[in-house]
């Protein structure tokens, strides 16, 4: 392995590589309650050129490579399953170009969201990119290839959907740009051409290392307001969210839900966010939402909370800071969730899932739910706090995820950026001709194997 | 106990309806106003039911003391007539429930009683509250924003506890039996609403301005006039109590601030709006709020000076925005006193 | 350990790492290293492990744990509001464990060692304490209103002693009524405390306190936002009751003054906060008043600035054990590189720690002739 280190060190410099125990320690492991798994080394490149030649290191000595980002997945995906090298790669975080006119931001893979975010305030006020509601430290590489989601998916999806273009270092070796980047100067889109992206979005780092993407960006309108919908019948809740996304004015559409304080237990919140260029044009859009529910509003079944503007502060930020604070719930820094992509229908269904579960396994919870796009989809969420220094409860929560990641399954989600035992439950259900499909695809890009191995494993 | 100091008689002898004429949203003719009374007396649905916006301003306009509004609230909650959507006001009603937290403390005069504002204690400083206890919490808070929900019931239910709280852990066994309220809701609950709901009341409440009017007395000598010009926003539970209105006036003399002559004032003060959105009537709330804070602008106003918190945070930010300064009474009254605003 | 209890209760978000708009990294040692374990989260949890036996002591785990410059910006953004007060406390009651294990970094060990044995970390005799003041003619200390005390850095670095003979100059310059200790003063103890090392740092309290009882010293107004802090906040009040200053809130009180001073030419400048005078006692203002009273100047803010100030990786200790290092990624280098983008022609400091490390700085990004670093009163006294 001596000789591993040394070449690593060649590469990027011994500053950038560790074999010492303090780093094995902190990148075996995420927030999240999936076990630890060591890597050998842990390397931090700056360019994409140090990227392809640990790449081809690794195809040599056959050694696993890990690409990881914030590490904020809480899945445990940028662990190293199988040993090897994790690639950090928030060292690379240039923002390279935004072109104003085409909305678009051509950024390094290790770019945190934060920093996109205070960029494009200072340099681009009128746009702004989706951020999602992970800490600002979540980077725009790991967040788009796992199909996150923000505050812009009602308006135009998930992450994914909102990717231009990718440059990509193969297992192999070789540095491929993907999208209208590989044939013009310009990251415009991936359309006209066959598009290979999907290549790389939610498989996990198995069939490359991403190291620039180009992202949508859209307009940052400078009159913001977010009704909450308040109602205590989940049943009504897919209504609410096929009118209001109906009239297509919002920018987010989220539900919150949670039996802490006592206030909340019972009550499904929907926050609908908008913005507008002109206070007059807020006042329209608000006006709109609401008479797309005023069926339900008419018949006192659910109405928009009147909060006065100073509680709405908290709704309005992007990331809400108050969405990591349920680490503490149970003073014990840690939370994890199954984000379940499913239709709106089965939202009433996955809530008293959610309730249910919780309840027999003794734990408390969170719940909630981000609509994707016209309601074409939803990521309904079961988040579990536990204590981390309580071996029970982090025992506690994990088997709520298990069983929850079950639940998604059987009432017809999928679990989002599944960890590793989700990711067998979904490769036990799904079509052998799709499995297939992705053992080639794998096999073809990564003849040796060397892929952040353990995840997606249909072997 | 069930019922209010209501009297159909008086009601039916009525020749004015001033309860349904003088209303600023209903809007109505004598004739009309005719009607829908006889109907609400006859224990029917009547649009007042559906329409009224729970401004209190009834409360002030009957001649007879005869408690209008309560009286409507009752025919709402009977009725099923909801003012809020049902999830709204259930929630409120959760979050605003007594937590059985509260402990006995030694208080002295003078006693100033919060609320459930305790964002606000802060505020209780100063050459005006030398010496003062204050007392705050979800145990002792008033509940009379039930009147805006359609749910006198939660009165009835949680206001005789309430006054017990106080009185017992507070002011029986420190032998105080002044009790200041620092908003006009607290006030209105123990000198309007409790005896007309037939709830005793062992304490003497005693409104803040009537406080501050005396405590300005004291320090006269203190006072540096403001020589400014204010806006009065009344709060719909001033409707309440009514006799509070000259106070305001004194006040506003020994400080030296102009209460601005302006349309939506005294008995044509115009609600804060932040029920009409519980109601889910934005345009209304809008269309409120603008005439409200046009009315104050065009007065030529330097500050909005408030005694309701909730009318507070719901236009402090507009007001804000329209150059004139929101503050609360007794924050003012310490500007007059030189001692500035808490952090300024 | 005490604090040991909150360690668990990182959640490693990572909002430790930045300022309020994200726009950068705002930790010096996760900025410089750039590995997770020398972020604050990252130490958060590699303590934690350490306590339970899952990690050995080891240089990297010293290096990791003193390589944190104390500027307190994870105390201030952390979103945990529970425990976010006590994350820097956890992180000196472990210094000070492995003060007592005997396992800090040599440069740790060097630095108590001198301070120890010669009572700063120059190993200079004391004798020389006074030397800075040579020629100003100040008076002694025999009951003025305040006891001016310039520290290690202000009475032995180079850098140190020109802001401290430019601070007494215009303070005597004013008529501000202050003495000084001279060869007779002893180290304030901050960044002994900041090290772990109690022991020291009682002993001169001790020695601090017995010297103002002696001399009923009532203010004591420093030069270093480091001693301010640590007399301020540390020093036992009870036996022997005394204000506190920094000279940035001395000089403020004399902005009439100042403003009738010649004006200057148009001058363009942007200042840096001190973590020990701004984030930790959130003094933002004082020196600003100051900064705006000189006729000719015109301020511009840096985008991280008040609690969002970048650290200049002078405090923890490091100032002296250097364990940030140098090299591009350097804190100082990265805080230079953000005043000269304000188009300020003058970075203004209030802090003798940042002087030299910025200066630094400013030589080993070549931009000496385009911005220059100047403490207040060498701003205030050059054109005057």
């Amino acid at each position: 392995m001596e000789d591993i280190y040394k070449e690593l060190t060649q590469i990027v410099g011994a500053a950038y590589v560790s074999n010492q125990p303090e780093e094995r320690f902190i990148y075996s492991r995420d927030p999240g309650t999936m076990e630890p798994r060591e890597p050998d080394y842990v390397v931090l490149p700056a360019t994409t050129d140090e990227v392809q030649k640990i790449v081809l290191l690794a195809n040599r000595k056959k050694v696993p490579l890990v690409p990881m980002g914030g590490g904020l997945v809480l899945s445990g995906l940028s662990r190293a399953l199988k040993g090897g090298i994790v690639l950090d790669l928030k060292r690379m975080n240039r923002i390279l170009e935004v072109n104003e006119r085409s909305r678009y931001a051509l950024v390094e893979a290790g770019t945190s969201q934060g920093m996109l975010q205070a960029y494009l305030k200072k340099n681009y006020p009128t746009l702004k990119h989706s951020v999602p509601d992970s800490p600002p430290m979540a980077t725009i590489g790991g967040n788009v290839l796992i199909h996150g989601s923000g505050h812009l998916s009602h308006a135009a999806g998930f992450h994914s959907e909102m990717l231009n273009g990718l440059e990509v270092v193969l297992p192999t070796g070789e540095v491929v740009k993907i999208g209208s980047c590989s044939t013009s100067p310009y990251w415009f889109g991936r359309a006209p051409l066959p598009d290979l992206a999907g290549l790389f979005l939610g498989w996990f780092g198995t069939t490359g290392v991403v190291t620039k993407l180009a992202i949508k960006l859209y307009p940052n309108r400078p009159y913001q307001d977010v009704g909450v919908f308040v109602t205590e019948d989940p049943e009504l809740v897919p209504e609410v969210f096929y009118q209001a996304t109906g009239v297509q004015v919002a920018e987010d559409i989220t539900a919150w839900m949670t039996p802490k304080p006592d206030w909340a237990k019972g009550f499904q919140h929907i926050n609908i966010n908008y913005a507008a260029d002109t206070p007059e044009e807020l006042i329209w859009k608000r006006n709109l939402i609401r008479a797309s529910l005023k069926r339900l509003i008419g018949q006192k079944v659910g109405g928009f909370l009147p909060l006065p503007p100073p509680m709405k502060k908290n709704f309005l930020e992007a990331p809400q800071t108050t969405l990591a604070q349920f680490a503490d719930v149970r003073k014990g820094g840690g939370f994890e969730y199954v984000g379940g992509i499913m239709p709106i229908d089965l939202f009433p269904r996955a809530y008293r899932a959610g309730i249910e579960i919780a309840a027999r396994q003794g734990t408390t919870y969170s719940t909630g739910a981000r609509i994707i796009g016209l309601a074409h989809c939803m990521m309904f969420f079961f988040a579990y706090p536990f204590n981390r220094a309580d071996e029970s409860d982090v025992d506690r929560a994990r088997r709520a995820l298990e069983e929850t990641n079950r639940a998604v399954l059987n009432m017809g989600g999928i679990p989002w950026k599944a960890e590793a035992p989700a990711q067998k439950q979904i490769i036990g259900r799904m079509d052998p001709h799709t499995l297939g499909l992705i053992t080639r695809v794998r096999s073809m890009l990564d003849p040796q194997g060397i892929m952040n191995p353990g995840n997606w494993e249909v072997r | 106990m069930e019922g209010i100091k209501f009297s159909r008689e008086v009601c039916e002898a009525c020749k004015t309806y001033d309860c349904l004429t003088r209303c600023q949203y209903l809007k109505m003719d004598l004739q009309t106003a005719r009607e829908e009374r006889k109907r609400l007396l006859r224990g029917e649905k009547s649009r007042v039911l559906e329409e009224c916006v729970t401004c209190y301003a009834c409360e002030e306009y009957c001649p007879y003391g005869n408690h209008p509004f309560y009286n409507l609230v009752d025919q709402q909650e009977k009725l099923g007539v909801w003012p809020v959507p049902q999830p709204i006001t259930k929630q409120q009603v959760l979050m605003m429930a007594p937590r059985g937290k509260i402990t006995p403390k030694k208080v002295q005069s003078p006693v100033v009683n919060m609320c459930y504002f305790p964002m606000l204690t802060g505020s209780i400083r100063g050459k005006l509250f030398e010496g003062a206890s204050t007392i705050v919490g979800s145990d002792i808070f008033c509940n009379v924003m039930w009147l805006h929900f359609g749910k006198n019931s939660v009165i009835r239910e949680r206001l005789p506890e309430v006054i017990a709280n106080i009185w017992e852990h507070y002011l029986k066994d420190s032998g105080v039996k002044e009790l200041i309220c620092f908003h006009d809701e607290c006030y209105g609950t123990y000198t309007h609403l409790a005896p007309a709901f037939g709830i005793p009341v062992p304490f003497k409440p005693i409104h803040i301005f009537d406080y501050l009017n005396k405590r300005l007395d004291e320090l006269k000598d203190q006072i540096k006039p403001l020589g400014q010009k204010v806006a009065y926003q009344r709060s719909c539970s001033n409707r309440l109590v009514p006799e509070t209105q000259p106070w305001v006036d004194e006040i506003f003399r020994k400080i030296g601030a102009e209460r601005m002559e302006r349309k939506y004032d005294r008995e044509n003060a115009l609600c804060c709006g932040a029920v009409f959105r519980a109601q889910q009537q934005d345009d209304l709330a809008d269309d409120v709020q603008k005439r409200n804070l046009d009315d104050m602008a065009a007065a030529g106003a330097k500050f909005c000076v408030f005694s309701c918190p909730a009318c507070l945070f719901t236009l402090g930010e507009s007001v804000l925005k329209r150059g004139i300064m929101p503050i609360l009474m007794n924050d003012l009254c310490q500007i007059a006193l030189g001692e500035g605003m808490k952090g300024g | 350990m005490e604090f040991a209890d909150i360690l668990h209760r990182c959640f490693r978000c990572g909002y430790c790492k930045f300022p309020n708009n994200y726009q950068d990294f705002n930790c010096p040692s996760y900025s410089k290293f750039r590995f997770e374990t020398y972020s604050p989260g990252g130490r958060m949890w590699l303590l934690r492990a350490w306590l339970n036996g899952e990690m050995k002591t080891s240089p990297r785990l010293a290096e990791i744990l003193f390589s944190c410059a104390t500027c307190g910006n994870c105390v201030e953004h952390c979103v945990f509001p529970k425990f976010k007060d006590d994350i820097l406390h956890a992180f000196l009651a472990a210094r000070e464990e492995m003060v007592n294990r005997g396992t800090v970094p040599p440069a740790v060990r060097d630095y108590l060692k001198a301070l120890q044995i010669h009572g700063n970390p120059y190993k200079l005799p004391a004798s020389e304490r006074g030397n800075w003041e040579h020629g100003l003619n100040l008076e002694s200390y025999s009951g003025q209103e305040y006891l001016f005390h310039a520290g290690c850095v202000g009475s032995l670095d180079e850098r140190g002693m020109k802001m401290a003979r430019s601070v007494a100059g215009l303070l005597k310059g004013l008529g501000v009524s202050f003495g000084v200790l001279g060869a007779d003063e002893n180290c304030d103890g901050n960044e002994a405390r900041s090290l772990g090392e109690k022991g020291v740092f009682q002993s001169l309290v001790e020695q601090n306190i017995r010297e103002f009882q002696k001399r009923d010293v009532k203010k004591v107004m420093t030069l270093s936002p480091h001693a301010y802090h640590a007399f301020k906040n540390d020093y036992p009040k009870d036996s022997h009751p005394f204000e506190v200053f920094h000279y940035t809130q001395v000089l403020a009180m004399q902005a009439k003054k100042l403003s009738a001073l010649p004006a200057h030419s148009p001058l363009r400048v942007t200042y840096h906060d001190p973590c020990y005078l701004g984030r930790h006692n959130k003094e933002y203002q004082a020196p600003r008043k100051v900064l705006k009273s000189i006729s000719g100047l015109q301020l511009m803010e840096m985008g991280r600035v008040k609690e969002n100030a970048f650290c200049c990786g002078g405090g923890g200790g490091n100032f002296f054990t250097d364990l940030l290092g140098s090299g591009p990624e350097s804190p100082a280098r990265a805080r230079v590189r953000e005043a000269v983008d304000t188009g300020a022609s003058v970075l203004a400091v209030a802090c003798p720690n940042c002087a030299k490390m910025l200066e630094d700085a400013v030589k080993a990004e070549n931009l000496e002739g385009k911005i220059a670093v100047k403490e207040i009163s060498e701003i205030i006294q050059e054109k005057a």
